[in-house]
């Protein structure tokens, strides 16, 4: 039965959104106060419900280990453990696209609920919304069903992906959709502006929120998975320009992008076109992402649910959005208004420069992603795209990009700021402990664009503790208190991203040696010795796990697994971390060595740093939450308004001014 | 990108293979710019797939041999064909590919020019 209702709620939250889309259309025709309005929100609240209820009913039939449901059966087994038999409701293709489908009229009712605050704006956007909703619904209920009935019943089911059986990669889809997903509210508040012909400030105002909680999520989900996949994976690597890490990446740029134009949009009035097309175009590469991981088109060790049926319904979603987005911004792009102009050094420039360079780096990794399909379309002989390309394309940019950053928080709105920027910044003092990062980049024989990226991290800490020094007692109010505060956290997570980044690439090479029982290797110093090779299975597994000391201070375990119901073998890598970095070992296959010893296979690597990746995503996450947290209890700041003939000496001051006021 | 890597802690040891610790740092490098065959879309450095191994053991003794970082990838080409280089060449087809990068940027950039050079309104 279960499978039956859940297939009905699937099919009833469908009808909710179509009736979504509709009412609240009619309903922002009248004004969006009327009948039809509330109407559209009922709606929504009957898809959220309906589809809640949906996944809680697949999240028991996986609980149960219902083997009659074909999803089921191929991503779980009775011998898994609780979490990851939950964890396995969103461990493959129709459960995850079932909860995408969730969090999608989740933002529904959010925008009905406290979305923009013009009524006519609001029920516009909740209908574009509920289209957005009615689209993936439609795929669910029509290619993907997860409640599909597999007669007769297998006795046992197919395991869910050992390397997905990990807490981590328990939380980490959910983040990321909710990201991916988030944006999509942004694009509807775009598209209903256009619609609606609102002005570009209201607009960016209005979508500003969405898109800072949607990016702040998907730079957690991103965070995480490749935490996952630099100890999970075991290749020692937390990202290598992968399809599939691409596919996330792209939006996160342009979310990153978004998030700071809007700023100038709102607060200037600069850029308004190009802050709705960002919006647009960030969920666009969303749906892009998933096709890309879904549909099969790219081979990537992430890909799963490999469909090519699958990839023409995603297709289709895709094109529908984009045409729907696209159409509307020629039409109506012409009612935003046009910003005004702005001097090379004044926080326009410097937040243009940022778009420029993040939208260019997102067009890179796009055109990088795809190289490979249309070259295999015009039948000319295959070609790879790795990461020696984008090192070579996209992260110089980036690097630029972090370079930049730190300067942009002392330059004064519209007017040119260069000499009164720099004299707060008291940039010759700032250059000490950047060149002192610089030497010992130099010093442990970095590569250059390691080099230059330590020193661009250490520069971008330095201008995010002035940042804080310069402009907290500045700010009066607590908005601007928090708006300082998430700014200059963000921007220090970036620093240390830089740092951490610059330090791994510049890591001692790895060594590969098969050491039997007693023997040693030396790896950045450290001595590892092999103490012995036991036994220890898990529930669901067998492990063989090997004790290796390092320099008589501490054990690490790594262990290869063997999980019998899906025939996988994995490796379980063994960290030992501190402040210096982590050491970083996995054990291989046991072979017998020629005089007759039994030898495993080391891999053995030193990352030094490593951690400030981590602490730089924590750090872009919390500045994030800060950043939206002061906006949702402090409201819209106030447009920032300036002489335009200022004397550049006290060009900053109206700023805080106006920051202090709002 | 060409990773040069630290090898100030192996410079006591002999690297597998017998290789010196410069010739086991460029063999690195090299694993990580030759694609494994078989997987999907790692490098031969990342991946344990058995015939990683062969490439890795394969690079290992070319280097060895005194082979150039030109001669071997021109080697890999003419075995496996063009995929297997994670550094797309530069030739006719692959020509967009590389000024891509170069074309978005000039438009990004007469954008932005454009929107700084527009009128001042007076507050």
């Amino acid at each position: 039965m279960i499978a039956e209702i859940g297939r009905f709620l699937i099919a009833l939250a469908f009808l909710a959104c179509v009736a979504q889309t509709l009412l609240a259309w009619r309903g922002a025709d009248q004004g969006g106060r009327s009948g039809a309005a509330r109407a559209g929100t009922a709606a929504a609240e009957i898809a959220v419900i309906a589809a809640g209820l949906a996944f809680l009913l697949l999240v028991i039939s996986f609980v149960r280990s219902d083997f009659s449901i074909a999803y089921v059966a191929s991503n779980s087994h009775v011998d898994k453990p609780l979490l990851y038999k939950i964890s396995g409701t969103w461990g493959g293709h129709e459960g995850s696209m079932l909860l995408w489908c969730w969090i999608l009229v989740l933002f529904g009712l959010g925008l009905a609920r406290i979305g923009p605050k013009d009524p006519a704006l609001r029920a516009r956007a909740v209908s574009f919304q509920g289209l957005l909703s009615s689209l993936f619904f439609a795929f669910l209920a029509f290619a993907s069903n997860p409640f599909e009935r597999l007669l007769p019943a297998p006795i046992q089911g197919a395991d869910l992906n050992p390397i997905l059986q990990d807490p981590l990669l328990a939380i980490h889809p959910p983040m990321l959709y909710v990201g991916y997903v988030g944006l999509s509210a942004a694009f509807a508040i775009a598209a209903a502006g256009l619609m609606q012909k609102s002005g570009g400030r209201e607009l960016a105002s209005a979508l500003r929120p969405w898109a800072l909680g949607a990016w702040v999520s998907l730079t957690a989900g991103i965070a995480l998975g490749a935490w996952w996949a630099y100890y999970e994976l075991g290749w020692g690597g937390w990202g290598f320009w992968d399809p599939v890490e691409n596919a996330s990446f792209m939006p996160w740029l342009l979310g990153a992008a978004l998030v700071h134009s809007a700023i100038a949009t709102e607060k200037r009035g600069a850029f308004p076109g190009w802050t709705v097309f960002l919006a647009l175009i960030a969920y666009i590469l969303s749906i892009l992402g998933a096709f890309l991981v879904r549909s099969g088109v790219l081979t990537s060790v992430h890909a799963f649910a490999l469909d090519p049926e699958r990839g023409m319904w995603i297709l289709g979603m895709l094109g529908v959005s984009a045409v729907a987005g696209f159409a509307l911004f020629a039409l109506r792009a012409g009612s935003l208004g046009e910003g005004d102009g702005f001097e090379p050094t004044s926080r326009e420039a410097f937040i243009g420069a940022n778009n420029l360079l993040l939208a260019v780096t997102a067009g890179v990794v796009l055109i990088g992603t795809l190289y490979p399909l249309f070259v295999d379309l015009m039948g000319w002989p295959m070609i790879s795209v790795g990461p020696p390309y984008f090192d070579a394309s996209a992260t110089p940019l980036l690097v630029l990009a972090a370079a930049l950053m730190p300067m942009a928080a002392f330059m004064p709105w519209a007017n040119g700021g260069a000499k009164p920027g720099l004299k707060q910044m008291r940039a010759a003092f700032l250059l000490v402990p950047v060149a002192g990062v610089i030497i010992a980049f130099i010093a442990f024989g970095a590569p250059v664009l390691a080099v230059v990226a330590g020193g661009v991290g250490a520069w971008a800490l330095c201008g995010a503790a002035m940042d804080v020094g310069v402009h907290w007692r500045a700010a009066k109010v607590r908005a601007a208190r928090f708006a300082v505060a998430g700014r200059a956290l963000a921007h220090a997570g970036v620093g240390f991203i830089a740092l951490g980044a610059a330090a791994d690439a510049s890591r001692p090479a790895d060594i590969h040696r098969s050491l039997a029982t007693g023997e040693s290797l030396t790896i950045a110093g450290r001595t590892l010795t092999l103490e012995g090779v036991r036994r220890a299975d898990g529930p669901n597994f067998m492990a063989d796990r090997a004790t290796i000391r390092v320099d008589n201070r501490f054990t690490v375990n790594p262990e290869r697994r063997f999980y019998p119901a899906a025939a996988q073998t994995t490796r379980e890598v063994g960290l030992g971390s501190d402040w210096r970095g982590d050491l970083y070992v996995s054990v291989g296959e046991a072979r017998l060595r020629e005089d007759g010893v039994m030898v495993y296979e080391l891999r053995a690597a030193f990352h030094p740093l490593v951690w400030m990746l981590g602490f730089g995503a924590f750090l872009v996450v919390m500045g994030g939450g800060l950043a939206l947290t002061g906006r949702l209890i402090s409201g819209v700041p106030a447009r920032v308004r300036v002489r335009s003939d200022a004397a550049p000496a006290d060009a900053a001051a109206p700023v805080e001014a106006a920051e202090a006021r709002a | 990108m060409i990773v040069k890597a630290l090898i100030l802690a192996m410079a006591l040891q002999a690297a597998p293979g017998g290789l010196a610790p410069e010739e086991e740092a460029r063999a690195q490098a090299l694993m990580r710019e030759v694609r494994c065959m078989v997987c999907a879309g790692e490098s031969v450095m990342d991946s344990n797939a058995p015939m990683a191994q062969d490439m890795r053991r394969f690079i290992r003794e070319q280097v060895g041999e005194g082979l150039s970082d030109a001669d071997l990838r021109q080697a890999m080409v003419e075995r496996f064909g063009h995929e297997v280089l994670m550094r797309p060449t530069f030739d006719s087809r692959t020509a967009p590919l590389w000024i891509a990068p170069l074309v978005l940027l000039l438009l990004g950039g007469a954008l932005f020019f454009t929107a700084m050079r527009k009128p001042r309104t007076r507050p």
